[in-house]
């Protein structure tokens, strides 16, 4: 049985927000199912009241005071922007 | 005096400080190998010709002055992936092609502060997600050993830059093996550190908790002498550690009396190449010689390990890479007709294969109805491996193993399998999972004259255990002297 069908691959780039072709889309569907075929095998494994891990490290919160520092310019920060116009990100209309 | 280009950074060192050459002529150096040399092997995206030789004519001030530190004047490659101000940092990707970052990497500002040497941005897989650097959106760069090979990835360009001496030593960044499997198919030391250890700041990430930047040298010492450069607790990355860096290059020359070398039966199995095991048992027995005990260990969730990795890097990935969008940097597509639109034909056109198929990897297995049983999944399975090493290094001071089942293969040979490819992987990603740093560094060769690297791990904070143990094995050996042939 397949663990992925074309329907849920492009439900999946929708969510990505990414574009394929038919072909494309074909290839990833068989692509991404061996990987999850394989991937599935810790299904087999028992993990019954086993933490998540989520960081490898032991710290927690980390926070700085909340004070003003220095940033970065606005022309440094807009300088690689595709498209701008006085500081702000040009984009195409949304509403 | 031989050619420059054949020394370590602590050689270069005297030689500059005592004044015998500077560092201009050092860089010059190697700014004619690379001009030579790298049309071959193709480890360069960017050289930064002018901007090396402003850095060095500063170091040589700084020399002149009597106030220089290990790495004044040192000529360094960095991998695409890390941040240096106005200067392209491209991550090997159309998406990022022309990106200047407005601001340096930590790591970046801490070499900068030594007066370090940077000669140009090296390749890589695109966006740090490959074996092989074949993934890169631009060229493939070579195996200086054999240049119809792979030099391994992702940080293909870090690793056959220092192997084709095209740079003294390099950064590159490890998430998944990144430096050390490159690192042993080039025949060079490299080193992921322990997370937390480097600042990530200014480094493009790909899986936040798996990330690493490390240094890949020639020579054990060297790889000591940049990781204490580049170390140590930075405020502005909230995932580094808070602790002082130990002594690393006083690690190197301690000697070997009394370690516990632990082999893992499960890394030790069929399907690795013969010399692979050969090389590596060889270098055992120096650690042995050497006054180290083999004691027999165990890993026993290291089978679920890539399972593990693909499902939580991915997963991680897809959601860093969300970033991409041709709003604020980077590529944006010519054709749309509304944001969405701009959205989807911008990363579509911006990213390859092997990104996308990660992002869709990941962004399905954290979806609703799925995340559970992957991704929560995936994490738990990581808690079973980070406990496999706890109770490994109870019994052990530092892990040996293989860094990779077989030597570089041919250029071509497994774009077309991802999850083959995936599967090469095998013994370098648990690391990253539990977060302890690992090290390759060279033991041998195999028959066609292709290197085959010998895999170090210590317990999270450990660096030091590693470099006492990898400087005894490097002195043991003796390959420092072989290098490819190149002109």
């Amino acid at each position: 049985m397949a663990e992925i069908t074309i329907k849920e691959v492009e439900h999946v780039a929708e969510l990505a927000r990414l574009r394929f072709d038919e072909q494309e889309l074909e290839e990833f569907t068989n692509q991404l199912d061996a990987i999850l075929k394989f991937v599935g095998k810790l299904e087999s494994l028992d993990t019954e009241g086993v933490e998540p891990t989520y960081r490898a490290i032991e710290i927690v919160n980390c926070f700085r005071e909340d004070e003003v520092k220095p940033s970065l310019p606005v022309e440094e920060v807009s300088a690689n922007a595709p498209e701008s116009d006085e500081g702000a990100f040009v984009v195409p209309r949304i509403i | 005096m031989g050619n420059m280009v054949d020394y370590n950074i602590s050689t270069l060192r005297r030689l500059l400080d005592e004044k015998e050459i500077s560092s201009e002529e050092l860089t010059k150096a190697y700014l004619d190998r690379i001009t030579v040399i790298d049309p071959e092997v193709r480890a360069y995206v960017t050289v930064t010709e002018k901007e090396a030789l402003k850095q060095a004519t500063e170091a040589d001030k700084i020399i002149k002055q009597g106030e220089s530190r290990l790495l004044t004047g040192i000529p360094l490659g960095i991998k695409d992936v890390i941040c240096t101000k106005g200067i392209p940092t491209t991550c090997s990707s159309k998406m990022l092609k022309d990106f200047r970052p407005p601001f340096n990497a930590t790591v970046m500002e801490r070499l900068n502060q030594q007066g370090a040497v940077m000669l140009g941005k090296l390749n890589m897989d695109e966006f740090a997600m490959g074996s092989s650097t074949e993934n890169s959106a631009f060229f493939v760069t070579r195996n200086p050993w054999d240049l119809e090979r792979i030099p391994g990835g992702s940080s293909g360009g870090s690793a056959a830059a220092v192997a084709a001496k095209t740079c003294v030593a390099s950064l590159g960044s490890d998430t998944g093996g990144s430096i050390r499997q490159p690192a042993s198919h080039c025949g060079v030391v490299g080193l992921k550190p322990t997370y937390g250890l480097v600042s990530r700041f200014g480094l493009v990430a790909f899986a936040s908790s798996l990330d690493q930047i490390g240094p890949l040298s020639r020579c054990v010492r060297d790889a000591a002498i940049l990781l204490e450069a580049i170390a140590g607790h930075d405020k502005r990355d909230s995932t580094s550690l808070p602790r002082p860096v130990p002594s690393l290059v006083n690690a190197c020359g301690q000697g070997l009396k009394g370690m516990k070398v632990g082999i893992p039966k499960e890394y030790f199995i069929e399907g690795v190449q013969e010399e692979v095991v050969s090389e590596i048992q060889n270098a055992l027995r120096v650690m042995e010689e050497r006054g180290a005990e083999l004691v027999d260990v165990s890993l026993p969730h290291t089978e679920y390990a890539i399972a593990t990795y693909y499902i939580i890097a991915t997963a991680e990935a897809s959601s860093n890479l969300s970033r991409y969008d041709g709003v604020k940097y980077g590529f944006r597509a010519k054709n749309y007709s509304n944001l969405m639109e701009m959205y989807k034909e911008t990363r579509a056109q911006g990213f390859g294969p092997e990104v996308k198929r990660r992002i869709m990897l990941g962004t399905y297995c954290l979806s609703a109805g799925y995340y559970d049983a992957y991704y929560k999944k995936a994490s738990q399975v990581r808690t079973l491996i980070i406990q496999d090493y706890k109770q490994a290094f109870e019994k052990c001071d530092v892990i040996a193993a293989p860094v990779a089942p077989t030597t570089a293969f041919k250029i071509g040979e497994k774009v077309d399998d991802p999850l083959q490819m995936y599967l090469s992987d095998i013994f370098t990603i648990p690391v990253n999972l539990a977060g302890i740093p690992a090290m390759s560094i060279p033991c041998g060769f195999d028959q066609k004259g292709l290197p085959v690297g010998l895999q170090l791990m210590a317990a999270h904070l450990h660096e030091d255990v590693l470099f006492r143990a990898a400087y005894n094995v490097e002195k043991g050996l003796g390959l420092e002297a072989k290098w490819p042939k190149l002109v």
